[in-house]
């Protein structure tokens, strides 16, 4: 906490001149912090001082609080719950807007799953937007220094003649009207799988496969590592390079603990299904979205759904299917 | 027609009160207009068909459920709950101007008064308004058998001839559905996404494309 309150990063300790940064013309040899020369005994003056103003300030609490607090999984019910009315309270201060953040647990007997609908699929991109809205995903920001957005869904064009070829497929397609001639469009978000290499990968278990079948990550847990990044083959994960930028008046405040509340800075994210709405009996916000109606959600337990009618009539891909990875997350060819 | 003006917006009460009444006329028109009038074809993009721009609009995702779903049991005893068919109120009920006092003119010809935005593209070598709308009541379909079946239930029409599609749709694996996973479902009718005298799908513009990753620091 001290030591990133330090305001003296190297850019600015050149900025006010004067200072001697250049490593190596050093004479004291005091190891330059941040571009400041600092003595042993002003570097724990100003790392007492820190931490006294922090504690005066009252964020003590909270920070070391934080740093207390235990994963979500292994959190009771009465953790859990005061859990969520702090974050809430964190919201509320960054956004000056109460946002509500729930934790609405699994249903028996429920595996979700989706299919989507290949010879259907225009790739008009409705649904990447509709999720960058329905799951808070960090926005474009023109004027900060990191314009770090973040989309889940990623829209790819291929080549009908070719058919599925990742190698040579164009996400950033961007003709005045879709679909294409000879092209055809395949959307990849996470794929949920049942054998999940990233939840394997991950060094601090923040990331797991709830038993409704969702990939969910402890964002308080995660420490940025990105091996789920790498582990995961379809490269659906993505990571807050920077502090996500979300404006006040596009902020969806209906969230779930596991899936679309504001995440910080350093932390991955990915699809959850909508986990804030599929848990409480809708559908996912890109399946309502989609114009042609190429994606079908359901409950693979359910004889009934749609998703088990795709399942027992059509023709489905399953991405990689190589890998063995098991997804939950199907391609069919509904013509 | 661009499919988004087929999205269905059932407070919009605005346009004239003859719309769908005209409808049936101007399909006849659209069928014998298919042949020699591409003229009426550019107006008929310029000025899309009124029952179906005006009237037609997909219920906002966000709101699930749009008001008052008419629910009915098909021939099987299934029921389904659909929004309102996509016709304009103000063109309803049909039978304001189609009230039979005078006799009905069954020959195929251009509709050159009413109707004239409708453009028959769908089969409109074998087909006029009346294989489909019926004759002695404009407020009613008919199948092929003679009969009548409501504006509701005109999923049945399309499953006369589109088969596979009609089963697909009966299980949701064909159209759109919205509302609850596992609980209070809405079909959307076929005629909510395809225009019924149009039914292939217009192309559409995407919406922006991810940034690479140069574009930004």
């Amino acid at each position: 906490m001290a030591m990133n309150a330090e305001p003296k990063m190297p850019t600015e300790g050149c900025s006010h001149g004067g200072c001697d940064a250049t490593p190596g013309s050093d004479p004291t040899g005091d190891k330059p912090l941040g571009g400041v020369k600092l003595s042993r005994r002003e570097f724990a003056k100003s790392t007492a001082l820190i931490a006294a103003a922090i504690t005066a300030a009252g964020c003590g609490t909270s920070a070391l609080e934080t740093f207390k607090q235990t994963r979500l999984r292994e959190m009771s019910h009465d953790e859990l719950k005061a859990f969520l009315v702090k974050l809430e309270k964190r919201y509320e201060a960054r956004f000056g807007t109460h946002v509500d953040v729930r934790a609405t647990p699994h249903a028996e007997g429920v595996k979700f799953a989706y299919a989507l609908d290949l010879s259907r699929c225009i790739g008009c991109r409705r649904c990447v937007h509709a999720c960058v809205k329905e799951n808070n995903q960090s926005r474009p920001n023109p004027e900060g220094t990191h314009n770090n957005p973040i989309q889940w869904i990623k829209v790819l064009e291929m080549d009908k003649e070719k058919g599925i070829d990742l190698n040579e497929a164009e996400p950033y397609y961007n003709p005045a009207e879709v679909p294409r001639e000879g092209k055809f469009y395949m959307p990849v978000a996470c794929q949920q799988c049942e054998n999940s290499a990233c939840t394997k990968a991950c060094p601090v278990q923040a990331t797991w496969k709830e038993p409704d079948g969702m990939v969910v990550i402890d964002y308080d847990w995660c420490i940025g590592c990105r091996y789920c990044m790498i582990a995961c083959p379809y490269g659906t994960r993505r990571f807050n390079w920077g502090e996500p930028h979300l404006p006040k008046d596009q902020l969806n405040t209906n969230t779930h603990v596991l899936g679309n509340r504001p995440r910080e800075k350093g932390v991955v994210e990915k699809c959850t299904f909508c986990i804030q709405r599929v848990r409480e009996g809708r559908y996912p916000a890109c399946v309502e979205i989609c114009p042609v109606g190429a994606r079908k959600f359901g409950n693979l337990m359910d004889p009934k759904s749609e998703i088990r009618a795709v399942l027992e009539t059509k023709r489905v891909y399953i991405l990689k299917e190589d890998l063995n990875t098991q997804p939950k997350f199907f391609y069919f060819f509904g013509v | 027609m661009d499919l988004r003006t087929l999205v269905l917006q059932p407070t919009t009460r605005t346009a004239g009160r003859k719309l769908l009444l005209d409808a049936a006329v101007a399909l006849a028109a659209g069928v014998l207009a298919y042949g020699c009038a591409t003229q009426a074809k550019k107006a008929a993009i310029d000025e899309p068909d009124p029952i179906h721009t005006t009237a037609a609009k997909l219920p906002p995702a966000e709101l699930g459920l749009p008001p008052n779903p008419i629910k009915y049991n098909d021939d099987k005893g299934e029921t389904f709950a659909v929004p309102k068919p996509p016709i304009s109120d103000d063109y309803w009920p049909c039978t304001q101007c189609h009230d039979n006092s005078s006799p009905v003119d069954r020959t195929r010809r251009v509709l050159k008064e009413e109707h004239t935005k409708i453009i028959l593209e769908h089969d409109a070598e074998h087909r006029w308004c009346l294989d489909c709308h019926d004759a002695m009541n404009r407020d009613f379909l008919h199948l092929a058998s003679g009969v009548t079946i409501t504006f509701d239930e005109s999923y049945k029409l399309c499953g006369q001839c589109h088969g596979d599609k009609y089963r697909d749709w009966r299980v949701g694996v064909h159209g759109k559905r919205t509302g609850e996973w596992n609980g209070k479902k809405q079909y959307l009718l076929c005629v909510h996404c395809h225009n019924p005298h149009s039914p292939h799908f217009k192309p559409l513009k995407p919406e922006a494309p991810p940034l690479r990753p140069t574009l930004y620091r």
